[in-house]
């Protein structure tokens, strides 16, 4: 029973930490596809370049400038981006501009082989935050983990006061339904929307710092997480924030809980007395365990959405 | 009413597409006489596969307005479909002549795009994009779970010299193999070509352009989303088996979304606004993964980088550009842009130079300079610890960039006049 208790408070707690993050990336994903329709195809590159740019930083000036330095480096870059690029194909319509995106995302990943290597680099987690923070029975809870938790909630705190209270932020939501209009008052929303972009790549670049040392800082990590938070926003129903959270929650507790289970059909047939051999009929299937099918769980998830919910868990729009 | 059925209508002989066609077959059958070193039978075998895949790719893409970021599922799925059937016919199972294998593949294809399809084409546009993504990941996946099937790491292997041969046909020798895929390449692109003139192709036009109006003609646009997906997996699972016959190995990385990646990103460069676009982009997809990757190791950055400026300054692709210089030739208004084009290659070597350089430099200076710090370069054997060659780089690039400025400014007041000229010309034609 303790033991029970122990891996479902500690698979809870790491659960929630990898959501977080995930709402973190999928969070500044869903800003700019509601306000701008464009679907950020290279938004977990931005992740990758904020973990990349921290580790560099780190290296030089240490963890905590690069904590504040990398997400607004990757958030210009972003904005960069927007401006020169991304800008020119809005008027093609929003597949080019996915195209757009897609294309970046080659480039980035390459240019960052290019500058730090194919290798994973060593990006380590600042010694203060290293160790475990408490104890549940006998497993240890890392500190890091805590911290990656509070910069998340702290992160979603300011942009929602942001929005909701702030000049910038009332603009902001102003542009996203009525851009005709603010602009007739005399605001550049094309600004705004360079705004917006960057400061959703930034986002991006706060959870590749935070991240990145976390897991590991390669250049294959922006394929691997680029496809769950795209599951993410399409679960959670495109353009919704809170069902981004819901979602992002969901998925990050569902896969912490199971790579951890090394259960399979067969162990659940031997349960009730039947036994299961190499002959039986779909064994290649039964013989998987939770552990070994916990990598398509998301992509699971978002056809089971899909077929009995489509427009998402809290998606208004059915298009 | 009459000029309606006129423009409906086309012309019973019409030269221009008896002469593409004609071409294209000859080219098929010529091609392997000419170019006859294994290299380059390797090559132009390739080359009928990708040509399906990319043309059924674009019956997504370009005909339907339908972004797939997963079309390697239906291809891959139908290799390893194929790759079974093979070796089950060798175990003698049943009997199967290898040049029916593809449609194995096909069928497979189309049975995967009715089950996937299903789900993908639920929704439109961007959000199509993204579930594409997440099957294909998917696959790709379960593709490492199920090695019984998908053969692990290594892939499935197989021997395409099944059965006894017919008219002394095994498929044994590689240039069999390009006559078999030559003749399944010539036949799906005609079947393609004739789907694009069927209602259902037609009708897959309107849902790209226009979904509302399809739907209040009366049309289920959903259904016709998922037609579409059922055909280009049935074309895509026939490249599958082709491919299966053509490398004998089939493994999980023909289902991943790289592979995904790299038909989307090959397709559009072709051109996906022309019925022959994507024949260009499987063209430069070989090219450029069996030569241009022996030329350089940064070849994906290259690539990267010209797939951005084409999504940038021309999104209808290669096939875009060779349509409209065609149209200026037509007008008789080349002879004004002949120096503009010449300005912008004379900015464009020093730019192209100044940045390839620093590429090649860096990627040396990072991945490779265990064996020392000299890199060959553009034939020079240049030392990347020195300041001298990055000093170079630079200035090229700066040269390069303020060539660019005026060259690109002067080409676009040429370009945009001839452009207007010609818009009038044919306004008077009309009148």
């Amino acid at each position: 029973m303790e033991r029970a208790l122990e891996f479902f408070v500690i698979s809870l707690l790491n659960g929630v930490s990898y959501g977080l993050l995930l709402f973190m990336l999928s969070s500044g994903l869903t800003l700019i596809f509601s306000m701008m329709g464009v679907l950020n195809f290279a938004h977990a590159s931005f992740y990758m370049m904020g973990a990349y740019v921290a580790y560099q930083i780190s290296v030089w000036v240490g963890f905590w400038p690069a904590l504040l330095i990398a997400p607004l480096v990757v958030g210009a870059a972003g904005a960069l981006f927007e401006r020169y690029a991304l800008r020119r194909v809005h008027r093609f319509g929003h597949v080019p501009e996915l195209l757009v995106t897609f294309g970046l995302s080659y480039c980035i990943s390459e240019f960052v082989q290019l500058i730090w290597g194919r290798a994973p680099v060593d990006y380590r987690i600042p010694a203060v935050l290293d160790g475990p923070l408490f104890t549940v029975y006998s497993s240890a809870f890392p500190t890091y983990r805590v911290f990656m938790m509070g910069v998340a909630v702290l992160m979603l705190i300011a942009v929602w006061l942001l929005f909701t209270r702030t000049r910038v932020g009332l603009v902001i939501q102003g542009a996203l339904s009525h851009p005709e209009m603010v602009e007739a008052l005399g605001h550049d929303v094309p600004k705004v929307f360079m705004m917006v972009f960057g400061g959703g790549c930034a986002l991006a670049g706060l959870a590749g710092v935070i991240g990145g040392n976390a897991f590991v800082t390669e250049p294959g990590m922006a394929l691997t997480v680029g496809s769950i938070i795209f599951v993410v926003v399409v679960v959670g129903g495109m353009g919704s924030l809170a069902g981004a959270f819901v979602a992002s929650l969901l998925i990050g507790i569902v896969q912490t809980f199971a790579i951890a289970l090394d259960y399979s059909f067969v162990t659940l047939f031997a349960r009730a007395g039947v036994v299961l051999t190499p002959d039986s009929f779909g064994y290649p299937f039964l013989k998987l365990t939770i552990a070994q099918v916990a990598p398509i769980l998301p992509y699971l998830l978002l056809v089971l959405i899909l077929i009995f919910r489509p427009r998402g868990l809290l998606g208004k729009r059915e298009d | 009413m009459a000029a309606s059925h006129r423009t409906l209508r086309f012309a019973p002989l019409d030269l221009g597409q008896w002469a593409a066609w004609s071409a294209f077959v000859i080219a098929l059958i010529v091609a392997p006489l000419v170019f006859h070193s294994s290299l380059a039978l390797t090559v132009l075998t390739q080359m009928g596969t990708i040509i399906i895949v990319c043309l059924s790719y674009n019956m997504l893409l370009g005909q339907a307005g339908m972004l797939s970021f997963g079309h390697a599922v239906y291809v891959g799925l139908g290799a390893f479909i194929a790759i079974h059937t093979m070796n089950a016919v060798t175990h003698g199972a049943f009997w199967m002549p290898t040049a029916l294998i593809p449609l194995v593949g096909g069928f497979a294809g189309a049975f995967f795009a009715v089950l996937f399809g299903y789900v993908t084409t639920k929704k439109s546009g961007t959000t199509f994009a993204m579930i594409t993504l997440g099957i294909g990941e998917l696959v790709a996946s379960s593709s490492l779970m199920l090695p019984e099937f998908f053969g692990g790491e290594a892939g499935i292997t197989t021997d395409r010299v099944i059965g006894k041969p017919v008219f002394g046909i095994t498929f044994g020798p590689q240039i069999q193999v390009y006559y078999l895929i030559a003749v399944w390449c010539l036949v799906c692109t005609a079947a393609m070509y004739a789907y694009t003139r069927t209602p259902l192709g037609r009708m897959a036009n309107a849902v790209r352009d226009n979904p509302e109006r399809a739907e209040f003609v009366g049309y289920n646009t959903q259904r016709v989303r998922y037609l579409v997906v059922i055909i280009a997996g049935f074309f895509a699972g026939i490249a599958g088996g082709l491919a299966a016959i053509n490398f004998e190995i089939v493994s999980s990385e023909n289902v991943s979304t790289v592979r995904s990646g790299a038909y989307l990103l090959f397709t559009f460069l072709g051109g996906v606004g022309f019925f022959f676009g994507p024949i260009i982009g499987a063209v430069i997809f070989v090219l450029s993964f069996v030569m241009l990757s022996e030329i350089t190791k940064a070849w994906l950055l290259y690539l990267g980088i010209f797939f951005l400026l084409m999504v940038m300054y021309a999104p209808g692709g290669i096939a875009s550009l060779i349509m409209i210089n065609l149209r200026v030739a037509k007008y008789g208004k080349f002879g004004r842009l002949w120096t503009p084009y010449l300005a912008v290659i004379v900015a464009g070597i020093p730019l192209f130079l100044g940045i390839a350089a620093m590429i090649e430099m860096i990627y040396h200076y990072q991945l490779d300079s265990a064996n020392g710090t000299v890199a060959p370069l553009f034939g020079l054997a240049v030392d990347t610890a020195t300041p001298t060659p990055w000093i170079v780089a630079v200035v090229l690039v700066a040269i390069g960039c303020v060539l660019m400025r005026h060259a690109s400014r002067f080409f676009k007041r040429h370009w945009d006049a001839a452009q207007a000229e010609i818009q009038s010309a044919i306004e008077r034609s009309h009148a």
